[in-house]
């Protein structure tokens, strides 16, 4: 045991300490932060600078009340002078262009056409803003002279949803159509986190694991360590580094987020409430306020542990077959891919079975992939936002953890044969009879 | 010495699939002795050495390790460098020694002294916070060395210790290597460089296609293999009127001759009869096979007796 905790502590303390390490820990919620910033930023842009716009609303939409509001940078001006007059003066003006809108004759008609005068077509921003604000007031426009009742227009469309309710009348009715949005949400964040730290923590074993038969120390080291401890040692301690990073970006990404917020000033990037008039901006924050609801009455107390049992299992089982792999991996790195597709092939087709998962948390192939074991660590994880029936989170848990001591095992066999041997290409029917034979 | 050998080995058989690494080899031991495990390459001397250290288990036979049967904390007594040798590169040299220091078993006060005594010995006290990339391919092994000496070990397993090193640091290691066998370590050295086995090894095993075809001191195993070769250097005329008595005349050159005698006591009445003819006489020796001829002949011998 003290030699093992030994292995631990130097796997652990040489890769926290590495220069590489601390960079990516810190520097990876940085970029993260600075991606918001900068979407803030994007959705903020005002444009460079002030465009003017000479209105001649011969239609009558606009008056001085009704105006054309301003939209960011862009500056509307209604005018009484004619047409001619300002396109012969636009430049004197200073104006970005004039916008003619000709007299309405047939109230019928669903399209509208409006003329710009100016020496460049309209940019994007300049052209959506000058569609809505005449859109929307050509159709206040309509209402009023077919004298139509604002509000028995708006009631006519509707938007059918529908709310899963059990069959069953004594189950609780806990998926409303809010929770299993977000719940897709958080699932899909949690088997994200889960893909990934397959990948990256997985791939550090086997660098870690090839870079000791590269260097020659491995003979040394299984001189006095057994070879199954050299390789549960490293994949404890590059576990615990796993764990301490996922650790400081919990803490830091939205530390750092908010931080951010504060100092820049920036609002989140919302949506427009007012530009769209089906939603009551107050029901849009009801909304916000259901969500935060939703998320707080998640049975978080069995979420978290779950997710963490699914991160060891996962890890433990995917690192294993790394560092076999990188076991029976020679010098040469590239020879590698091969030997390890058949590990990413289950991983990427967890991932993809993952984004079907949320869609639909209880089909059967979602069920059946949470507890088989080699997709039950990504799968899982996306559904535990839906609460699943218990009986099936712990059944797959069980197998989860029985087929990682498993892999460990069999990854183990491998290890102790593929390590001291030099030179010799191992393919995967070299790999298979390492594990039956003895050393 | 001790009555005890350190290191018994009794009938160690290895096969991998159809092939017999180590077939039925047995050999002791002595305390303090230095021991040379000498073969060609593919021989089987890295598999024997993987058993002695337990790196790897025998399908059959038995090793004794001071008397007691080999067990998983028999590492702890035998230092071993094997051909194969690296450091982790990004490791400081002092935190290095350290660790694998006390994965010896070592506890961390007595690793610190025994690594601080040896950085003095080998005056190389500035090194503790070096990283290893930054040393040298002989200071590297160095360090190597320490590594493996660092918990008093007291049987040494040296693999090719010498390769890769100058002759500066070759004298240095070899003064150590001699020093710690003084201290009662036993020392099995495992090489292809046959003129540092004559040099350094008392005792050796020759190994071949996994089994053992010689064993024994080196000088009976010269005294053994030799043909009764004698060197004449001489300055005058030499008269070949004795070639009838003499098996061969191996080579003849002005003032050099080389010969083969049927017995080795002919020597002496040959002897006479050059003191007799008057020439100036500078050199009389018998010729005793270097190893590397012995190894060569073994070898080759063992091969075609195997092959027909």
């Amino acid at each position: 045991m003290k030699k093992l905790w030994l292995v631990v502590k130097r796997e652990y303390l040489t890769r926290v300490r590495r220069r590489t390490f601390i960079i990516a820990t810190i520097v990876t919620p940085l970029a993260f932060v600075l991606f918001f910033v900068v979407v803030a930023f994007i959705f903020s842009y005002q444009g460079d600078k002030t465009k003017r716009i000479a209105v001649v609303d011969k239609a009558g939409l606009f008056s001085e009340e009704a105006g054309l509001a301003d939209n960011g940078s862009i500056h509307f001006i209604l005018e009484n002078r004619p047409l001619d007059t300002l396109r012969a003066n636009y430049k004197e003006e200073n104006l970005s262009g004039v916008l003619y809108i000709p007299p309405i004759t047939n109230l019928y008609a669903g399209s509208y056409t409006v003329q710009y005068y100016a020496p460049k077509s309209p940019t994007l921003a300049v052209e959506t803003a000058m569609r809505e604000r005449i859109g929307k007031r050509l159709r206040q426009y309509k209402i009023e002279q077919f004298g139509l009742d604002e509000k028995a227009l708006k009631a006519i469309d509707s938007n059918v949803s529908i709310d899963p309710e059990p069959i069953d009348e004594s189950v609780k009715d806990n998926v409303s159509k809010l929770a299993s949005s977000i719940g897709a949400g958080i699932g899909s964040i949690m088997g994200i986190i889960m893909y990934m730290a397959v990948f990256i923590y997985g791939s550090m074993v086997m660098r870690s694991v090839m870079e000791e038969k590269t260097n020659r120390i491995v003979e040394v080291m299984i001189s006095s360590v057994r070879p199954f401890k050299l390789m549960m040692g490293k994949l404890l301690g590059v576990g615990a580094v796993g764990l301490t990073q996922l650790a400081i970006w919990a803490v830091l990404i939205p530390l750092l987020t908010s931080l951010a917020g504060l100092f820049f000033n920036f609002e989140p990037p919302k949506m427009d409430v007012s530009d769209m008039p089906d939603i009551d901006p107050n029901q849009m924050e009801d909304m916000m306020l259901l969500a935060m609801q939703e998320i707080r009455s998640l049975n978080w107390w069995f979420i978290l542990p779950s997710f963490l049992l699914y991160f060891l299992g996962g890890y433990f089982l995917y690192a294993s077959l790394f560092a076999a792999v990188g076991s029976a991996i020679g010098d040469d790195i590239g020879e590698g891919q091969s030997l390890t597709i058949p590990i990413t092939i289950p991983v990427l087709l967890a991932f993809y079975i993952m984004f079907s998962a949320v869609e639909s948390p209880d089909s059967s192939l979602a069920v059946w992939s949470s507890i088989f074991p080699l997709f039950s660590p990504i799968v899982m994880p996306a559904r535990l936002a839906f609460s699943p029936p218990v009986w099936q989170v712990l059944t797959s848990i069980a197998l989860l953890l029985a087929a990682s001591v498993f892999f460990v095992w069999l990854s183990g066999r491998i290890y102790r044969i593929g390590i001291l041997s030099y030179g010799k290409k191992a393919g995967w029917k070299t790999i298979i009879k390492w594990t039956f034979s003895k050393m | 010495m001790d009555q005890q050998p350190i290191l018994q080995l009794r009938h160690i058989l290895k096969q991998y699939g159809d092939f017999r690494a180590v077939d039925d080899v047995s050999f002791d031991l002595p305390k303090g002795s230095i021991f040379g495990l000498l073969g060609p390459n593919g021989a089987g001397k890295t598999t024997l050495i993987r058993i002695i250290t337990t790196i790897i288990p025998a399908d059959e036979g038995e090793v004794f390790l001071n008397g007691e049967r080999l067990h998983e904390r028999h590492p702890e007594i035998i230092g071993y460098m094997p051909e194969e040798r690296g450091l982790y590169k990004r490791m400081k040299v002092g935190e290095h020694l350290m660790y694998l220091a006390q994965l010896k078993g070592l506890s961390k006060q007595d690793a610190r002294r025994a690594i601080e005594s040896w950085f003095e010995r080998l005056q190389i006290k500035d090194w503790w916070n070096k990283k290893v990339e930054e040393l040298s391919k002989g200071m590297q092994q160095k360090i190597q060395f320490i590594a493996t000496v660092v918990h008093k070990p007291m049987l040494l397993i040296l693999d090719e210790p010498f390769s890769g090193l100058d002759p500066v640091n070759t004298e240095l290691l070899k003064d150590e290597i001699m020093r710690l066998r003084e201290e009662g370590a036993t020392i099995i050295f495992s090489t292809h460089r046959m003129e540092q086995v004559e040099e350094i090894c008392e005792r050796i095993v020759l190994i071949n296609r996994g089994k053992k075809i010689l064993e024994g001191e080196v000088s009976d195993i010269r005294q053994e293999y030799k043909e009764n070769l004698f060197e004449i250097r001489y300055q005058g005329q030499l008269d070949l009127s004795f070639e009838s008595e003499v098996q061969a005349i191996v080579e003849n050159k002005p003032g050099r001759l080389v010969i083969k005698l049927e017995r080795e006591e002919d020597s002496n009445a040959l002897l006479r009869r050059l003191l007799d003819q008057g020439i100036y006489l500078q050199s009389f020796k018998e010729i005793l096979p270097s190893l590397n001829e012995i190894f060569i002949k073994t070898v080759n011998e063992k091969t075609e007796t195997a092959v027909v």
